[in-house]
């Protein structure tokens, strides 16, 4: 597998390169949800990500990225305890064809059919504990599937009871997905599981669609030098995240500031509180990463339409006009 | 070449020599370039191209494979058979895991695609700089094709269709394999200048193909075309074969702007415009800022471009705005979604085996945690597995078929000064119930002398209703031309294991007859007729009166249909979509 190419060369797409960084700075955010044109970009960025994340301390040996060996986990309980390795925060691809086996984890057949035991094999839901899921054309995936990552992003755990195995273990992951919009909606509930979505299309200045072509072909031909030459731009976004992190617990919104998010969500007719909880979680993220202390409303002003657009109660008829409704509100809203 | 028939012979004998030129240029980078996307029946001319593609390519004959192809085969597995006898975990290599060297796939059969596995596909071609795919696409129906994923990471789509067995025979010189090996070791070698590179990307941009995938595939293509004729800098026939053969096929949307005009006023029968000439302004009106600064490629390649068009482009592309542009690419995508195969339900254990097919694989996982202690009770036995009767699984399916709800609306002059506007909400309150049930949707509308399909099958509902707001009012009424189009597109659906049912919405005051005629009586027989042929197809189907008061003519159509006959309520949308529920749900 090549490496992939570099998060921080990629040109524009500001709005998705910003609603990626926040999860990777909260991960309480939610996930991301983009939408967009074909050829902008999408995936690129997702997989880029997997190189600004943080490593994650998991106990060694253990499949299901356990933190500190407990009872819950299917793998360390019982067990005297593991010493703890660090691993990259996993980002795992949920391919569409996937089977439930795949994503939910199954009767383990190698070891079955080779030592005669009943195990378990994690599935991709197990893989992604503490990381990230990445659907691409999410979309078109199976309702079956979405149902199952429902059910495991709603319960934070993924409960397998089939092949006479019983087995549950936690299953925490931000889920990120990328889709097409003219290839057919999204359940509204899957909708809801996004913290963030944001909309990607082609630039529409010339220079800035050379400047995609001119880095996707130097990194095509000379990989080495490419990567290389971002890879200082890769480490100090980094570390920008890392500080951000540590910084976020820091982080005090105002009254006034949640004044304005619940009055901006009021006024939307959000449905529910998740809107509001995400958009506040999203603007702490941002305020930790451009070093304040406390967001102020040009983050509202620039976060309100990733975090809400996709939450207005509408008629799934309407055109994609909630981005215009969310602006018009945040007008309103902060108008004095 | 050898053609020397008429003007259209020329044409056909072009696409030939320009499959061709792809085919040596990709046999330079196949992993580079993606992959080509060849439309086209069975038949000698594409398999002339396939022979010539396993002559040349140094890599060896391409793996053929089909769209039915499991996940082990292509991306690894563990053997069970293997497994078993050797007793411990045997893999199997899938075409794509096999990262020894550059790999040439070919999928027949692609328009059979699933989402999924051309996603997986796509993922492999991104991943790894190995891989390529050679898709033979044989649709017929313009949605019935290789899912846009795919398609839009191979550099070359090229149409075999229109190509007479004739054209393939000739011997236009291809580069004979060693030429392509030594292309290769050049291909490294070959230089950009920035000028190229900016040049195909503002002629992608100019042409309103999508995405920045494609002037980055020209580009790659440019420099295989260079390596191949011995260049180590890119000339400017490099980047006319590149522009021709990745970006023309790709100029398949006018920009987003025009298309909404285009979508306003459909005028199916406006004269046909002449190619060459309407290319220019249109770019021009876009372009014309900037063209005017960096005047020279672009301009160049953009002629040679519209020279190498192939004659009716832009009407095709006109009528595509006018119709269904994006709800084509969407159809092979929503349509092969999972509803269509019945979800696989956990197999479960049972005494009468016989009566059901048995899971093989979940009846081994079964039986493989108890072989140890099985072998351990009869040691003698020589059979590699021990079954015991309760290991047996029966393989069970919940079939959940698909829905396709056909809108037929009536948008003739009687209807439109009554209730198209009440119509036209009444379909949107369908289309919103459809939704949330997950149902695909169609539309169909028919005024002056014919009916038009303004939606084929999709899920998309934000296309629905901009077709459907774009729908003028006006005309005569060819009441049986829309049930014809209505039926045609039942049928395919029926074919394809949808159910269909069919809401038509009409006053059903026909006046011209099937063949476009004006002839009441004839035109309201043709309609009974139709509806006759409907009722014999055994597809749910209800009429709504949209006349201002009910009438006969609509409740005797519905008659000859077997139709459920509504009059559409006034002001009273509910009880509208109930009564469309209850039809709907009604047993076929």
């Amino acid at each position: 597998m090549k490496a992939p190419f570099p998060f921080s060369a990629i040109v524009g797409q500001d709005e998705m390169k910003t609603a990626l960084i926040l999860t990777a700075i909260d991960p309480t955010i939610g996930g991301v949800l983009v939408f967009g044109d074909r050829g902008t970009g999408k995936s690129t960025a997702v997989r880029g990500l997997a190189a600004l994340l943080p490593p994650i301390q998991v106990v060694e040996g253990c499949p299901f990225n356990c933190a500190d060996g407990s009872e819950n986990c299917p793998h360390c309980a019982g067990r005297t305890p593991a010493s703890l390795v660090e691993k990259p925060t996993p980002v795992i691809d949920l391919p569409l064809g996937a089977t439930e086996d795949r994503v939910a984890g199954a009767l383990d057949i190698e070891r079955a059919l080779t030592k005669g035991e009943k195990a378990f094999e994690p599935g991709l839901l197990a893989e992604a504990h503490r990381g990230f899921l990445y659907i691409d054309e999410v979309n078109l995936l199976e309702d079956h599937l979405v149902d199952l990552l429902l059910d495991a992003s709603a319960s934070g755990e993924n409960a397998v009871e089939r092949d006479g195995l019983s087995i549950r273990h936690d299953a925490r992951f931000v889920l990120v997905g990328s889709g097409n919009p003219e290839e057919g909606d999204l359940r509204p509930q899957l909708l809801d599981r996004f913290g963030l979505s944001v909309e990607v299309r082609s630039p529409s200045e010339i220079e800035e669609r050379i400047e995609v072509v001119r880095r996707r072909d130097a990194f095509d031909t000379k990989p080495k030098k490419f990567l290389s030459d971002w890879a200082p731009e890769d480490a100090k976004l980094r570390e920008r995240i890392d500080a951000a992190r540590r910084r976020l617990a820091k982080v005090k919104a105002s009254d006034a500031i949640l004044k304005d998010c619940a009055r901006l969500c009021i006024e939307l007719g959000a449905d529910g509180l998740r809107g509001e909880l995400t958009l506040l979680r999203a603007m702490r993220a941002l305020a930790a990463f451009e070093g304040k202390r406390s967001p102020n409303r040009a983050a509202l002003k620039r976060l309100a339409p990733s975090a809400l657009r996709h939450r207005l109660r509408r008629d799934p008829l309407d055109e994609a006009g909630s981005t215009v409704r969310v602006n018009r509100a945040v007008e309103e809203v902060l108008s004095p | 070449m050898t053609d020397t028939g008429p003007d259209n012979g020329v044409a056909e004998a072009a696409h030939w020599s320009r499959a061709l030129a792809a085919l040596s240029v990709f046999c330079v980078d196949p992993s580079g370039l993606g992959g080509v996307w060849i439309r086209s029946p069975v038949g000698p001319v594409r398999d002339a191209w396939c022979h010539r593609l396993a002559a040349i390519l140094p890599d060896g004959a391409p793996r053929r494979i089909t769209p039915m192809i499991d996940d082990a085969a292509l991306f690894g597995g563990l053997d069970l058979a293997a497994t078993l006898a050797k007793g411990r975990p045997v893999r199997t290599r899938g075409l794509v895991d096999n990262k020894a060297d550059t790999r040439t796939l070919l999928l027949a059969m692609a328009e059979r695609t699933s989402p999924g596995l051309a996603a997986r596909l796509a993922g492999a071609i991104d991943g790894d700089n190995t891989l390529a795919v050679v898709a033979l696409d044989e649709g017929i129906e313009r949605d019935e094709r290789l899912p846009a994923s795919l398609r839009d990471r191979l550099a070359f789509h090229i149409d075999l269709t229109d190509v007479p067995p004739k054209a393939a025979d000739d011997v236009t010189p291809v580069p004979t394999r060693n030429e392509i090996v030594t292309a290769r070791r050049r291909l490294k070698q070959v230089d950009t200048a920035a000028d190229d590179l900016e040049a195909l990307t503002r002629l992608a941009a100019a042409l309103a193909v999508p995405g920045l995938r494609a002037p980055y595939l020209a580009l790659r293509a440019a420099r295989a075309h260079a390596a191949l004729f011995g260049r180590t800098a890119l000339e400017a026939d490099d980047l006319q074969i590149a522009a021709d053969l990745v970006l023309a096929p790709r100029l398949t949307a006018l920009p987003e702007s025009e298309m909404e005009e285009e979508t306003s006023p459909p005028e199916p029968d406006s004269p046909p415009p002449d190619p060459e000439p309407n290319q220019d302004p249109e770019i021009d009106e876009d372009e014309s800022d900037r063209l005017t600064e960096q005047r020279l490629p672009e301009e160049i390649l953009l002629q040679a471009i519209a020279a190498s068009l192939p004659p009716g482009l832009l009407d095709r592309l006109r009528a595509a705005a006018g119709r269904s542009r994006s709800a084509n690419q969407s159809g092979a995508g929503r349509k092969r979604l999972g509803t269509m195969r019945g979800r696989r339900l956990p197999s479960r254990r049972s005494n009468r085996p016989a009566m059901r097919p048995i899971d093989v694989v979940e009846t081994l996982k079964a039986a493989a945690p108890w072989q140890a202690v099985r072998r351990r009770l009869a040691p003698e036995s020589e059979a590699p597995v021990l079954f015991h009767r309760d290991d047996i699984r029966l393989k069970r399916f919940q079939e959940q078929s698909a829905r396709l709800v056909i809108f037929v609306v009536d948008a003739s002059g009687s209807t439109a000064l009554t209730r198209l506007a009440e119509a036209k909400g009444a379909i949107e309150l369908l289309l919103s119930e459809a939704y949330s049930r997950r149902d695909q949707i169609a539309l169909v509308a028919f005024r002056g002398t014919g009916a038009q399909v303004l939606l084929p099958p999709t899920g998309a509902l934000v296309q629905a209703k901009r077709r459907l707001s774009a729908l003028p009012g006006g005309g005569a009424t060819p009441l049986a031309a829309g049930l014809k189009a209505a039926f045609a597109l039942a049928e395919t659906a029926a074919a394809r294991g949808t159910t269909p049912s069919l809401a038509i919405l009409t006053d059903g005051k026909a006046n011209i007859r099937i063949d476009g005629t004006p002839d009441r009586p004839g035109a309201s027989n043709d309609a009974k007729e139709l509806g006759r042929l409907i009722r014999a197809y055994n597809i749910p189907s209800m009429v709504i009166d949209t006349a201002v008061r009910p009438q006969a003519p609509a409740s005797e159509l519905a008659r000859e249909m077997g139709a459920h006959y509504l009059p559409l309520p006034q002001g009273r949308a509910d009880a509208l979509t109930d009564a469309v529920d209850a039809t709907l749900r009604r047993p076929a």
